[in-house]
């Protein structure tokens, strides 16, 4: 119970803040009013789809709606876990995208110190022109020109490895080890260049006083590189890393969707694929939307928990 | 002195070549396209051709340009790519340049940016989208392609970021002068971000492009497939059941040399664009990751 003289105390400033308020919408309606596109098109298409969500928990059938279609409670999780293919996609999924994310921490690091070690500034751009490339290039045109290059019928790989090392022709994107391998190298081969930006500024930020003083302790360069170079690219590595967590079940759909087969399913198919068949081609809708939703939630969960890790030891905030 | 070491001389050498070689290896696959692409069509089936045309010929470009489903393929991507900068660019220039306000009567900044951040980090996925866009009766629209890529966050987040850095100055002197919020937006935070504005705007368009998986769902109609779907399709997965062409530009478009030529051109636009994009991107993606 409040008594007498603390509501009497608490009264002016409640009708204080009240009329702040008011006042604060008068002064910033033409800010909200800026904003208002970009709130309409977040609520439309990203936050309604978010409602759909509950057909995961129903038989939806388009012609009976989201009110009418039948309530099934998990069935549709149970299922996920209780088939061996689907329980196979999982797997599949995870084993790519901790290949993809190990390999795509290391080699950026790698070539980035390769690079700083080339002094003359024509050269170093030139590299850095060329291997910056392939990022912007969709896979779309990426699947279509590797289809052609790692065909077992006169691929230029293929033909390479005959002439030069007298291998029989290997059935790249017809086996599913060998599919898992060209997965990662041709991802690793795409990202690697546009994930050295973040690197090789942090290289460019080191006091060069440092190096002086290394080289006056008669440090050798790799004893540079190790002891000077490297600290101070640290806390952008560990950033990275941790950011990475929320792509542990993104293995990439669109280089997968364009590479697969059904020969390959068995050790190539992840979850987006199989969210995209089950619906698309099956018609699955309510299977589908539950495995996209184990999806985002155990994505969400990394995300947020890779955030605050990346707050807490790389200072790194998102706005 | 370590450049003068002899170790050192020798590692310096053979970083170059591997370096070098590297980044050819980038190009590579693309150049081999290329030359297969010009090259005569016996050539290419004889798997002779590798990184120079053999029996140069203009022929698999000449079946590509007569394609009448390859030519409304790539208007429609053109059409969607200006479209969709265009409105996209609108959207993140307005709520960028309020988001950047440091008015502290503007409370509700934060509540906006989780607003727009959790669209980054949480979706419904591809069904529920697809039976929105189904509901709406967007499909077969081009607004379809347009309007749920309209509200790029990260764009967002870059563009507000950049207008952070504009020295508070700049703009207490305009509002002496008596400019207005329009004013003080198309006098000084657009000239002065002109290359920030620039990088995005080069992403955004990229972005559309590139962009083939919202054409393969969301239009039925194959005849508003913009190219990346229609190169997804056709060229890549070779299905034609969706398709209705006719048998001589269906033998044409399973044609080595005409796939490479198609592949080539839908690449073209982006490889026209890099060195712009290049010149900028660095620069925008560093600026973007300085935060106050």
């Amino acid at each position: 119970m409040k008594s007498g003289l603390e509501v009497a105390v608490n009264e002016p400033n409640r009708v204080k803040t009240e009329s702040k308020w008011k006042k604060g919408i008068k002064k910033t309606w033409p800010l909200h009013l800026l904003i208002l596109p970009a709130t309409i098109i977040a609520v439309v298409f990203h936050y309604f789809p978010i409602l759909g969500l509950v057909m995961a928990f129903q038989d939806y059938k388009p012609w009976l709606g989201f009110m009418n279609s039948e309530w099934v409670g998990f069935k549709h999780f149970e299922a996920l876990f209780m088939f061996d293919e689907s329980v196979q996609v999982i797997w599949n999924t995870l084993i790519i995208s901790v290949l993809k994310i190990v390999c795509g921490l290391f080699v950026p690091i790698v070539i980035s110190l390769l690079l700083n070690e080339v002094r003359k500034s024509g050269i170093k751009r030139g590299i850095q022109t060329l291997v910056y490339l392939p990022h912007f290039l969709s896979w779309v045109i990426l699947g279509g020109i590797l289809i052609d290059l790692l065909s077992v019928k006169g691929g230029l790989v293929n033909r390479m490895l005959v002439d030069w090392f007298n291998i029989q022709p290997i059935f790249f994107l017809g086996d599913g080890d060998w599919f898992r391998f060209v997965i990662v190298v041709s991802d690793i081969w795409k990202e690697f260049g546009f994930a050295m930006i973040i690197y090789l500024a942090a290289i460019a930020g080191v006091n060069p006083s440092l190096y002086e003083a290394a080289e006056v302790d008669g440090a050798s360069r790799l004893q540079q590189t190790i002891n000077v170079t490297l600290p101070t690219m640290l806390p952008i590595i560990v950033v990275v890393a941790t950011l990475q967590l929320g792509n542990i079940l993104n293995a990439g759909f669109d280089q997968i969707f364009n590479l697969y087969n059904p020969l390959v399913y068995s050790k190539g198919d992840v979850i987006d694929t199989f969210v995209y068949r089950s619906a698309m081609l099956k018609g699955d809708f309510s299977f589908a939307t539950a495995v996209g939703l184990f999806k985002s939630i155990i994505s969400f969960v990394l995300i947020v928990v890779s955030y605050r890790l990346a707050y807490r030891f790389g200072n790194y905030r998102i706005f | 002195m370590y450049h003068k070491s002899a170790g050192y001389k020798t590692f310096s050498a053979l970083n170059h070549i591997f370096l070098i070689a590297l980044s050819l290896l980038c190009i590579l696959p693309l150049m081999h396209v290329l030359a297969v692409s010009f090259s005569g069509k016996a050539a290419a089936t004889a798997n002779i051709v590798n990184l120079w045309p053999v029996d140069f010929t203009l022929e698999s470009y000449q079946k590509t340009i007569d394609n009448p489903a390859f030519i409304r393929a790539l208007l429609y991507s053109v059409y969607r790519t200006v479209l969709g900068t265009a409105i996209g660019m609108a959207v993140i220039v307005f709520a960028g340049y309020a988001l950047s306000k440091r008015n502290p009567a503007f409370k509700s900044r934060n509540v906006y940016m989780w607003f727009f951040v959790f669209t980054m980090l949480f979706s419904g996925g591809l069904v529920p989208g697809y039976i929105l866009i189904t509901n709406l009766n967007l499909i077969n629209t081009i607004w379809a392609l347009v309007l749920p890529a309209a509200l790029s966050v990260y764009n967002l987040i870059l563009l507000m970021n950049f207008f952070r850095t504009i020295p508070a100055e700049l703009e207490e002197a305009a509002v002496i002068d008596g400019a207005g919020l329009f004013r003080i937006l198309f006098s000084i935070h657009l000239p002065v971000s002109l290359p920030a504005l620039a990088t995005i705007t080069l992403f955004t368009l990229v972005g559309h492009w590139n962009s083939w998986f919202d054409g393969l769902i969301y239009m039925m109609d194959t005849k508003k497939y913009p190219l990346a779907t229609f190169l997804q399709t056709v060229v890549v997965q070779q299905d034609f059941s969706k398709m209705s062409i006719n048998p001589k530009d269906m033998e044409n478009l399973s044609q080595r040399t005409v796939k490479a030529a198609q592949i080539f051109i839908g690449a073209l636009p982006i490889l026209l664009v890099y060195p712009f994009l290049q010149k900028f991107f660095v620069k925008g993606i560093v600026l973007g990751a300085v935060k106050e």
